[in-house]
């Protein structure tokens, strides 16, 4: 800006014109990045729902598989999978929410606590395929549980406790101070504290990173593989209890790994059919988790 | 310990034994809080403990540094003379690695960039909510879909002679590791104060100046944790890379441009594990103590766990670092 007076100080001169060239091109790119990462996504989902479709009815879900895998329904790999989650879910959520509660409310700031911190990191980082090899090496062998339903279900518990841990600590922090100090003031102890402010005010948050953590136990293949997941095994009926927690089951991550490599002349509308319901079946629970964090941060009270 | 509201609790002076069942229990429940903060270091120090007793009898007695690792004779099904040289299973692992970052580093910084600089407040969260779907369709999906949707692909518009290659899994794993890279980076963005954005377009810079020469020197230690944890997840990726390496023991690599072969079907040290522990048993010890040689391809398995374990390892303490780094400034 040279003396022009103070009109010549808003016109655009060729400096701000190419600066706001610039400008534009630049988050013009950054959105076609952006757009070009999602874009195979809705792809992807449109190319599996539209292959899937002739396959597409309750019997896939509800029957029984005929054939050798060739035709009828997923239903003991659905049931397989939906014990696998609970038993895993059952196993984690107490040890993963009360870990949450020592990092958040308990810990102080010293060399233990980031010991802790890291060996959370680096439980989140260990491989899958690494889990699956600890599982059998802990729970299948030395454990003596065999390939069963509760040793898979340990071995997703583990894996999927960091992501707890860090989702629990992060709701609980987010509870205000202040909060904490009132009831200390009028003579809670600190887990009454704990059990009757600091919860309350964070459960939406945790629920959230649980539920997410469902559609990770119930997507997962390589930990379930070795420790208690067969390709069939039906149980006989289409009630709901055709496992106990020692027998070996099908899951639904499996069976599509299995009739998509394994097994020749599957017709492919099966195929495709396994994975939306799979897909689907993940969805939902995360569809629950943006849901409540949605309808938890519009009734945030502070 | 229902309605222990604040006030009532200072009836515990008074003794009484609901007071006093109330305060074990209480007790019980800290306990229990401080075992379950410390299992996540019981249980790291649990899968190294196990993964090593499986794997420690080929260490003692067949283990030699140059074999193992400088050779690519991955040949464990021979009767004569079976050979564990991991070079090639590390290259393959490389080269899938390489082929998702180039793909997932710059778009998932990019896309981290455009999230937190540029987005108003509902593209922002419609952007994340996608971004979170993208995390959570299964690894065995992904791997259906390089075989079903990418391998055809590749073949039509390469001319490859079959599509389950380096190439195809890289595209894969690129896909599966932009959310962790997004999300991981745009935490680091966020992270920088809105007084250097205020304090930059107060000098009349817009957004871009901002971001390349303010936000992203302010936030670089983050984004390369953010690029460092996507290695991570691409090295420990297993179900897809089984499914759309081709699982061939190679080394894409010769001596003539272009060097490395994108289109050749490798194999990955997690993809190993994953499609040869089901056929290799376990077979105990002799009476001497001594292993039968039969038994070595199980335990070699496990020793590929602990190679896994110390690269993600590595990776992981080396991100965390950077990133305790940040914080302290």
């Amino acid at each position: 800006m040279n003396a022009g007076g103070a009109g010549a100080l808003f016109t655009a001169t060729r400096f701000t014109r190419k600066k706001l060239l610039t400008q534009r091109i630049a988050a013009g790119v950054f959105a076609l990045m952006a757009i070009l990462i999602l874009i195979p996504l809705l792809l992807i989902l449109g190319h599996l729902v539209s292959r899937a479709w002739p396959a597409l009815s309750w019997g896939l879900i509800a029957d029984l598989p005929r054939d050798g895998m060739r035709a009828g329904g997923l239903w003991p790999a659905v049931v397989g999978t939906l014990y696998l989650v609970v038993f895993s879910r059952l196993i984690s959520t107490p040890i993963g929410v009360l870990a949450g509660i020592y990092l958040n409310e308990f810990a102080r700031d010293n060399w233990f606590t980031r010991i802790v911190n890291l060996a959370v990191v680096n439980l989140a980082g260990v491989p899958s395929i690494v889990h699956a090899l600890f599982g059998v090496g802990a729970f299948v062998l030395f454990a003596g549980l065999g390939k069963s339903i509760l040793a898979a279900s340990l071995t997703l518990a583990i894996m999927t406790l960091p992501v707890l841990i860090a989702s629990t600590k992060e709701a609980l922090a987010s509870v205000p101070q202040a909060f904490r100090e009132a009831c200390w003031n009028v003579g809670a102890s600190k887990w009454q504290t704990i059990w009757t402010i600091v919860l309350p005010n964070s459960v939406s948050g945790i629920l959230t990173g649980v539920i997410l953590e469902v559609c990770r136990a119930a997507g997962e293949t390589a930990p379930i593989m070795f420790t208690g997941v067969v390709f069939y095994r039906s149980g006989g009926g289409t009630g709901l209890f055709l496992y106990g927690p020692l027998d070996q089951c099908m899951a639904l991550s499996y069976h599509l790994r299995t009739i998509s490599t394994q097994v020749p002349h599957v017709p492919e509308s099966l195929l495709y059919g396994t994975a939306v319901v799979l897909v689907g079946f993940v969805f939902v629970f995360n569809s629950a988790a943006i849901a409540l964090r949605v309808y938890m941060r519009s009734r945030k009270k502070w | 310990m229902t309605g222990g509201k604040g006030g009532r609790s200072g009836g515990r002076r008074h003794g009484g034994t609901r007071a006093l069942i109330r305060d074990l229990a209480e007790r019980g429940i800290v306990v229990l809080i401080h075992l379950s903060g410390v299992s996540a270091i019981i249980f790291v120090f649990g899968i190294f403990f196990f993964i090593f007793r499986e794997g420690w009898p080929f260490l003692r007695d067949s283990f030699d540094v140059r074999g193992f690792f400088l050779s690519d004779e991955w040949v464990p099904n021979s009767k004569t003379n079976p050979r564990y040289g991991i070079l090639a299973l590390v290259v393959g692992t490389g080269s899938v690695t390489f082929i998702a970052m180039l793909l997932a580093v710059p778009f998932g910084l990019g896309t981290a960039v455009f999230i937190s600089e540029f987005c108003g407040r509902k593209p922002k969260e419609l952007l994340k909510i996608l971004i979170e779907m993208l995390a959570a369709i299964p690894s065995v999906v992904w791997g259906f879909i390089g075989l079903m949707v990418i391998n055809p692909l590749i073949i039509r518009w390469t001319g490859a002679p079959i599509g389950l290659n380096a190439l195809n899994a890289g595209i894969v794993v690129g896909l599966m590791s932009v959310p962790i890279i997004v999300s991981i980076a745009e935490d680091a963005l966020r992270a920088v104060p809105d007084t250097y954005r205020e304090a930059a377009e107060a000098l009349g810079a817009t957004r871009w100046q901002v971001v390349y020469k303010v936000i992203v020197p302010a936030a670089k230690s983050g984004l390369l944790a953010a690029a460092l944890l996507g290695v991570g997840r691409a090295v420990g990726e297993t179900m897809a890379v089984l499914m759309c390496t081709g699982h061939s023991v190679n080394v894409p690599f010769s001596g003539e441009f272009p060097f490395f072969h994108a289109l050749e079907s490798v194999r990955t040290l997690t993809a190993t594990i994953a499609a040869e522990l089901g056929e290799s048993p376990r077979i105990a010890a002799g009476p001497d103590g001594i292993f039968p040689p039969e038994a070595r391809h199980y335990q070699v398995l496990f020793v590929l766990g602990m190679v896994l374990f110390a690269i993600t390892f590595a990776i992981n303490i080396v991100a965390d670092l950077i990133v305790k780094g940040v914080r302290k400034r």
